[in-house]
């Protein structure tokens, strides 16, 4: 494996950090090239101090680099610079908190990595309030292998986070996306998931033809994704663990799209058109049995689901124009939800069903709109646009991912919820659409 | 069928077959290969052959285009539906594949899903023409395979079409 080459530099109002690299073995993918744009005042001032290695080979991650990162990306932290960090505790009672507040440090992580022997280490750290000196986390993490250490930080940069905000962090996750490289007939389709910071990519499914929608199952065991390898849209659900794979809707005529799972993921939300029309059903995946939900002349898909599955979003263009509507699970009466904007389509439902991310398109520009169902169905736009899509929520939603057009290339976006801070993940070659965040993992 | 559309389709095949075999054709609006050679007239017996599919100004012509998220059929393209419609008819075995596409504004699965209306309106406009159900198939790319990459007017203008793939002669 080549390690990624790495450059950073930073100042409180822009960060920049760009990682180029390629991963070598059969299933690893084209690496993205990221970027973080903009910054955030009221974000919480912390300084994670590089972590103290005691003995063993020098390690492939630099623990604190990653922490760091995470935080800057989630808008809520403005993570001190390396290159400003003057003084480097390993534990509690060797912090000078006098240096800290004099950097205007509210809160501070140290810790230390021990060598555990076979290739596995264990990491200690502790978070500390600067202000108060007082002891917030002092844990130990289990052991684990050397090259699992990004997991590891994350998990890290994930309780430090719910100690601060109160909300579970979700860091500790990962995201799918499609990738196109090549041209014409020379086009090369891939299915790739890769950690939620774009690392570690690896290639779930490669086609000729293309690929759209993946959908990740509730437990993250799977993906659904469409696929026009058979000269027509088909939608196959894919275990991303043993690569074994199910069609699960491929009917001759018309299109089998939009997959979207229910939240106990016994289901799926898909939009076909073999009756004629494109029309909304509900796929049990044990009978196979399908469920019209729709029944009329105009465009229905995108489905998704309101997190206590009694609800489905979807795009309509019954009223002329494509809007987002809400229709109950089971079929009857679907209601407009969207009235902002000359159109909308493609919504996300955060975890609590409060706030509905959606395209809304005004003129040739397309951005991505959230609507604070608590707050009146307030809409807020997150992205500058022209060609924005595909927005997903992070399963805390503290975070947005979603997908860009820049000149010629597909660019994915990582977008504070509150707009404030964006990361641009860019493929070096070829484009890169379709971003969907996975849920938790599991230990 | 009842009379008066048998009688509108004859119309229609008639206008379709006179244009057809007109000297003059006049340049698609936002065709990007205007016919190049003069149209042939059928052979002898009026039907159209497969050789035609070369050489025939009007069977040339195998891309319909469409206005922004829109799916009806121009006034401009009726000459080109009504010479496929009639070798669809003069050729019961032959099969068409309508390709509908879309440019790139609005999300992809809704453009799955104009694509595929833009595809059923051809279909349904050759069918008028004379055109048999049997014979026609219709397949959605939306926004997946454009002809044209540039964020303007006139290249979404090309993207904003269908194709007219035969897969039998």
């Amino acid at each position: 494996m080549i390690k990624p080459m790495r450059k950073f530099s930073s100042n409180l109002a822009v960060i920049v950090l760009l990682l180029a690299g390629w991963f070598a073995g059969p299933a690893a993918a084209q690496s993205l090239n990221v970027d973080i744009v903009g910054g955030v005042k009221t974000a919480t001032p912390i300084v994670v101090v590089p972590f103290a290695q005691q003995g063993g080979t020098p390690l492939p991650t630099d623990i604190a680099d990653v922490i760091r990162n995470d935080f800057n990306r989630s808008g809520k932290f403005r993570s001190l610079a390396r290159s400003d960090i003057v003084e480097f505790p390993a534990q509690g009672s060797d912090i000078k908190f006098a240096t800290w507040r004099l950097l205007k440090q509210d809160y501070i992580v140290v810790g230390r990595i021990k060598d555990s022997g076979n290739g596995m280490v264990q990491v200690e750290y502790e978070l500390w309030d600067v202000n108060k000196q007082q002891s917030l986390l002092h844990q130990e993490m289990p052991p684990a292998p050397v090259g699992d250490l990004r997991n590891v930080a994350h998990q890290i940069a994930d309780i430090i986070y719910q100690k601060i905000t109160g909300v579970r962090g979700a860091f500790w996750t990962r995201i799918a996306y499609i990738t196109s490289v090549g041209l014409g007939n020379h086009t090369t389709y891939s299915l790739v998931v890769a950690d939620s910071d774009g690392y570690n990519p690896q290639v779930v499914a490669r086609s000729r033809e293309s690929l759209l929608t993946p959908r990740w199952s509730p437990d993250g065991k799977k993906i659904a994704y469409v696929s026009f390898e058979s000269g027509n849209s088909a939608i196959y659900v894919q275990d991303i663990t043993t690569g074994s794979r199910q069609l699960v809707e491929a009917h001759a005529k018309g299109i089998n799209g939009s997959p979207a799972w229910s939240p106990d993921g016994t289901k799926l939300a898909v939009a076909l058109s073999y009756v004629g029309n494109l029309e909304l059903y509900v796929l049990d995946l044990a009978t196979h049995k399908e469920t019209r939900l729709t029944h009329n002349l105009a465009i229905d898909t995108e489905p998704v689901w309101a997190p206590d599955g009694n609800s489905i979003y979807f795009t309509s263009d019954r009223s002329g124009q494509a809007q987002i509507y809400q229709i109950p699970a089971t079929g009857g009466e679907a209601q407009r939800i969207s009235f902002q904007g000359q159109t909308n389509l493609e919504a996300a439902v955060s975890y609590d069903g409060k706030q509905i991310a959606m395209v809304q398109g005004n003129g040739n520009v397309y951005r991505i709109a959230v609507m604070d169902r608590s707050l009146g169905d307030q809409v807020r736009f997150l992205s500058p646009g022209p060609l924005d899509e595909s927005p997903s929520f992070a399963p805390n939603a503290s975070m947005l991912l979603y997908a860009a057009t820049e000149g010629a290339h597909g660019v994915l976006y990582a977008v504070s919820a509150d707009g404030m801070v964006r990361q641009r993940l860019v493929l070096s070659d070829g484009d890169v659409r379709e971003p969907s965040w996975g849920p938790y993992r599991q230990q | 069928m009842n009379k008066t559309v048998r009688v509108a389709l004859v119309a229609l095949l008639c206008i379709g077959a006179a244009a057809c075999s007109k000297k003059e054709v006049k340049p698609q609006p936002t065709a990007p290969e205007p016919a190049a050679q003069a149209p042939q007239a059928p052979v002898s017996n009026g039907k159209y052959t497969p050789a035609d599919l070369d050489t025939d100004a009007c069977l040339r012509q195998r891309v319909v285009y469409f206005d922004f998220d829109k799916s009806e059929i121009k006034p401009e393209f009726q000459k080109i539906i009504a010479c496929h419609a009639k070798y669809l008819q003069d050729r019961p075995t032959s099969h068409i594949r309508l390709e509908g596409n879309t440019d790139e504004r609005g999300t992809r699965e809704y453009n799955l899903g104009l694509g595929e209306r833009r595809g059923k309106a051809v279909s349904s406009a050759l069918q008028a023409a004379g055109g048999s159900a049997s014979q026609l198939d219709v397949v959605s790319y939306g926004k997946e395979k454009p002809v044209c990459r540039e964020h303007n007017e006139d290249c979404w203008s090309k993207n904003r079409r269908v194709e007219i793939v035969y897969t039998a002669q």
